[in-house]
């Protein structure tokens, strides 16, 4: 319990403190507090006066992050500058298409990832060893635009990127550590004494190996949000890594901080979680 | 495990040989337009054909290795840096004070990395000339990649503090600076070197992906993140085969990167 409240006070510090930082940097960008109605030359110099009166920032930075706050507590997250919506909205629509490729991406390139680590660690088999070590060091090395424009000029499922980006880190990660666990005295005793691959695997590699594999699950999610931008991008699927870049080209400071923040926050919460779950893992087999 | 090293350490210098003599080597300045000629296949007159606007592709090859095999380098040495600072500081004091900068450097760590990126990128300004562009993308690289590495130098750091031999030294009357500067520091070097090799694929694999998406370096100076964005114009992965070169190159690079770090992994 003490666990778990110490992870949820840690996200609650990194939102505020996001926010804090992510007001500072909205106050102080260029071009804060001047709308583009100013530009009309049909307004004349009253009305651009009243316009600017308008959107006067606050001049006190704690002040204008406690309206920040305020309004975020209310769920008003702002209104994105250049798609001219609220950003609360936006983050409704978009979210769900990339929380999508980001769970899919992620578990297929856990289940594939895993899927060879196993039999290498178990059996040392040293062909599939050698293949998947040479195509994880391929993907390693291939930037994830890339990737994804290779996908689209072949008409794969663009989705399917995020599993090629996961599945290089877990696969070397997990084969590493099952390989490192399977060499102990006690599961090589196991082993002489005729328990099979899948007892060994089960009853002593597994025990000594999930708790770090768990740790690194949490990690893969904050990968799998990361490898989202270029793929929305490149292959035109309507997620937050879209908007972001969106915003980023239109130098849109609310969105883009709001979004970072969010991805923050689910993030660190997947990473929480897998903390937590490891832990628990660890104290059930000691 | 050492021929591969060393094979990879000589494609490496060979493609910074030539990308430092590119002028020599290049047929056409990375800039110059053959207008008439704009998607020409490869030739004789240009090797690896010309783009859609007509430029020598593999001049433009040259110049673009030269500046992410340049610059990514420097990138890492200021991530290095600050890793060093960091991490060495936190380590070496101790206490509160690394309790704190490491639970810092955990958050900074859970945010996404190319999110972050694209924020503090969209801060600077995007119309700017190409070589301040290409400045402020590594320079970013540098400043926000630092915090993997000040990890491990923290917990090097920690470690050297409790070594035998700096008890020894500080039993000696050995002062904090002395202590610093005549044995952590030398004694921290092989691990930052092993961050600085680390460092340098992760930062060439980023710049390709904000030069791809349109905020590395801004054109018409060449960098592998905006000749890779070449590829988004092709219909096809068979016709044009010779157009995929860049990205050979690039794999073939950050490969042999790879392995020179692998080796310095391994005895840590």
């Amino acid at each position: 319990m003490r666990q778990l409240a110490k992870h949820v006070a840690i996200i609650l510090v990194t939102v505020l403190l996001g926010g804090l930082l992510g007001a500072t940097l909205i106050r102080f960008a260029p071009g804060y507090g001047v709308d583009e109605q100013e530009l009309d030359a049909r307004l004349s110099a009253g009305s651009i006066e009243a316009l600017r009166r308008a959107s006067a920032p606050d001049e006190n930075l704690f002040l204008f992050y406690g309206h920040y706050l305020k309004r975020m507590v209310h769920g008003d997250l702002g209104t994105s500058r250049t798609l001219q919506r609220p950003i609360a909205q936006l983050l409704r629509e978009r979210l769900p298409d990339t929380m999508k490729s980001v769970g899919l991406g992620a578990l297929l390139g856990w289940a594939l990832g895993l899927a060879l680590a196993i039999p290498v660690a178990m059996s040392r088999a040293w062909l599939v060893d050698a293949l998947a070590s040479v195509m994880a060091g391929i993907l390693l090395c291939i930037p994830v635009a890339v990737l994804a424009l290779l996908f689209v000029l072949t008409r794969a499922p663009a989705r399917l990127v995020i599993a090629l980006i996961v599945f290089p880190k877990v696969f070397r990660y997990a084969r590493n550590l099952l390989v490192r666990s399977a060499a102990l005295p006690h599961v090589l005793t196991a082993r002489a004494k005729g328990l099979s691959h899948a007892g060994v695997f089960v009853w002593h590699v597994l025990p000594l190996a999930g708790a770090q594999l768990l740790a690194l699950a949490g990690v893969s999610v904050s990968l799998a949000f990361g490898a989202s931008i270029p793929v929305e991008v490149v292959c035109d699927l309507p997620g937050i890594g879209q908007l972001a870049w969106k915003a980023a080209l239109g130098r849109d400071l609310y969105l883009l901080i709001n979004l970072t923040m969010m991805v923050a926050v689910v993030t660190l919460a997947a990473n929480s979680a897998s903390d937590l779950l490891g832990g628990a893992f660890g104290r059930s087999e000691a | 495990m050492k021929w591969v090293r060393r094979a990879a350490i000589i494609f490496l210098l060979a493609v910074a040989l030539a990308c430092v003599f590119a002028e020599r080597l290049a047929p056409a300045d990375y800039a110059h337009q053959f207008r008439d000629i704009p998607d020409a296949p490869a030739s004789a007159a240009h090797w690896l054909g010309t783009d859609d606007l007509g430029r020598d592709r593999f001049s433009r090859v040259l110049h673009g290795t030269r500046i992410s095999l340049l610059l990514a380098p420097a990138a890492a040495l200021i991530a290095s840096f600050l890793a060093a600072v960091v991490g060495g500081t936190a380590g070496f004091v101790g206490g509160a004070l690394e309790r704190a900068v490491m639970s810092g450097t955990d958050l900074f760590l859970s945010l996404p990395w190319f999110f972050l990126l694209i924020t503090v990128r969209a801060l600077m300004p995007l119309n700017v000339s190409p070589i301040t562009s290409v400045i402020i993308t590594f320079a970013l690289l540098g400043c926000l990649g630092w915090a993997a590495a000040a990890r491990v130098v923290c917990a090097d750091a920690r470690s050297l503090k409790n070594s035998d031999f700096a008890l020894q030294a500080r039993a000696s009357g050995s002062s904090g600076y002395r202590l610093l500067r005549h044995h952590l520091l030398p004694n921290l070097r092989p691990v930052l070197y092993a961050q600085f090799w680390i460092s340098i694929p992760v930062f060439i694999l980023t710049e390709a992906n904000l030069g791809i998406l349109g905020l590395g370096v801004s054109e018409p100076l060449p960098s592998w993140g905006s000749l890779l964005r070449e590829l988004e114009g092709y219909s096809s992965v068979t016709s044009n085969a010779w157009q995929f070169a860049p990205l050979l190159l690039f794999i073939s690079v950050v490969s042999c990167f790879h392995l020179v770090v692998l080796d310095r992994e391994l005895p840590a």
